[in-house]
């Protein structure tokens, strides 16, 4: 697998995600003005007993992180649907390029794709004052994260896009995952959660990579939540590039 | 009835029977409306009960009630917005291109697609008024002031719809939804839709204060629990502004008549 091709198939995913507004739109745009919507209406939350933080900003930012990671997942798999329709792929397939090279790409370009979006809510979050205890290596940590996490998101796009073969198909998964993100601990801590909703929100593994992201933010390298967070980022990685890697291998018109 | 009129009901019954029909045969577009709405109060009535114990947390009836308030505006005014979705797509494919040759009065046409959009508004209305009674919504409003109720959910079905026919009508394809769904999805979580508007801070607070919205999400908590609030304001606002986006919507349909 020669790293000129990976970086080249990467350079294109990422080009071809940011140079598009209808992709990158969303991918600011929504979680900002959710964020925005939330740490002001929500704010008297921080009232309630047990609650973490007197700044609701900080808390809710995590948000932010983990939708544009399930927007990775959206545009990478939409991406390559469009590339399968109309007939790149069948081009590719004349080129030395393999299977493993290609999605090895396509995962890097999410990634960096991840990276850049992380690094803008987190200069959102700076501008907007929300505090963040794991300061600088904190920051760095951010960017990492939300790099991986993209990526391993992404692999369940390129998956879905392999079987679905329609741009369309895989849009229609976001709203599945939008319901997870509704079900998980992203407004209030699990903590103040009541009932059935308690049940729901700690089996949701969106609650445990929010959960990381908001550590970063609220406490600064606290093992427990960081290793929660890693876990269903390493659960996406092996569970999606695993579907991916499959799709690939039963998709000989793909390449 | 003048023949006029009568021409413009007859389209209107027929296009709306259509809208209806297709829409209860399409699982793709009659579950979202059922489950979303659904989805929506579970995950702000059951994720943000917590909220409903704060000591300036002031709604007698329970943050269940206080929440469906806002789910009963948004759903109707989102049952507006995704009928005109139906209208953009018939407009993109050139069935309305078929309906505007086969039509004797073209008012008709939107008119109809509104009718469907009261119908799939009370359907998800009702599923998700059967999900907050079992989960323990406290009604204690009048016969009257719910029929109240009623009658605003179907105003902002029609706030909703004229936003969005506007928009389908004037680019004729579904790939102005973001122009459609966005403005309505900013006013309605610009509004107090977790807290009541006392407990809004900072900028939110002076942006709800004037957001039409609130005052339709004031009137609904209030004929829910039977203390009507913001009455008159809700209606006229919501009379006001769909009278307005009907004609917003007559003015572009002319702008698709003449594009063909």
């Amino acid at each position: 697998m020669s790293a000129t091709v990976v970086l080249a198939v990467a350079r294109r995913a990422f080009v071809k995600t940011v140079r598009q507004p209808f992709q990158l739109f969303p991918l600011i745009f929504f979680p900002a003005i959710l964020l925005a919507i939330n740490a002001s209406g929500l704010a008297a939350a921080t009232h309630l007993p047990g609650f973490p933080t007197r700044s609701y900003l900080s808390f809710a930012i995590a948000l932010a992180y983990v939708q544009g990671a399930l927007f990775a997942l959206v545009n990478a798999g939409t991406n390559l649907a469009e590339d399968l329709e109309s007939g790149f792929f069948t081009r590719l397939a004349l080129t030395p390029l393999s299977r493993r090279a290609l999605l090895a790409g396509l995962l890097a370009g999410s990634g960096a794709v991840g990276v850049l979006q992380s690094a803008i809510y987190l200069l959102i979050g700076a501008l907007a004052g929300a505090q963040l205890k794991g300061g600088l290596p904190g920051a760095l940590l951010l960017l990492a994260f939300g790099g991986v996490a993209s990526a391993g998101f992404a692999a369940g796009g390129v998956a879905a896009a392999l079987l679905l073969r329609s741009g369309e198909a895989v849009q229609g998964l976001f709203p599945f995952f939008f319901v997870l993100l509704l079900l998980s601990s992203a407004n209030l801590p699990r903590n103040l959660l009541h009932g059935w909703f308690q049940t729901v929100a700690t089996y949701n593994p969106l609650s445990y990579l929010i959960e990381g992201f908001r550590a970063i933010y609220l406490t600064g390298f606290p093992a427990g939540p960081l290793l929660g967070g890693a876990a269903v980022v390493a659960g996406s990685w092996l569970l999606f590039g695993t579907a991916a890697v499959v799709a690939l291998r039963r998709s000989p018109r793909a390449l | 009835m003048s023949g006029r009129w009568r021409e413009t009901w007859q389209v209107a019954w027929a296009v709306g029977r259509r809208n209806v029909g297709s829409y209860l045969r399409r699982p793709e577009l009659l579950l979202p409306s059922l489950v979303f709405p659904l989805i929506f109060f579970a995950s702000f009535a059951g994720g943000l009960s917590a909220l409903g114990h704060l000591p300036t947390f002031r709604f007698g009836a329970g943050y269940t009630t206080f929440e469906y308030g806002f789910i009963f505006c948004q759903t109707a005014l989102s049952s507006g917005l995704f009928t005109a979705f139906s209208l953009a797509s018939d407009l993109e494919t050139g069935f309305a291109r078929r309906l505007f040759l086969a039509s004797a009065n073209r008012q008709g046409i939107p008119l109809g697609y509104l009718l469907g959009a009261l119908a799939r508004a009370v359907l998800s209305i009702a599923a998700t008024t059967a999900v907050a009674l079992a989960a323990g919504m406290r009604v204690s409003g009048s016969p009257i002031q719910l029929a109240g109720l009623v009658a605003l959910g179907l105003l902002l079905v029609a706030l909703g719809f004229g936003w969005a026919a506007g928009i389908a009508l004037r680019f004729r394809t579904v790939q102005a939804g973001p122009a459609m769904q966005t403005p309505v999805f900013l006013a309605v979580f610009l509004a107090p839709a977790y807290v009541p508007l006392h407990l809004l801070r900072g900028w939110i607070h002076a942006v709800a204060t004037i957001n039409p919205v609130t005052y339709y999400l004031a009137a609904s908590r209030g004929l829910l629990i039977g203390h009507p609030q913001q009455l008159l304001a809700a209606f006229l606002l919501a009379a006001a502004g769909a009278a307005a986006l009907w004609g917003w919507t007559a003015f572009n349909l002319r702008a698709a008549e003449a594009a063909g």
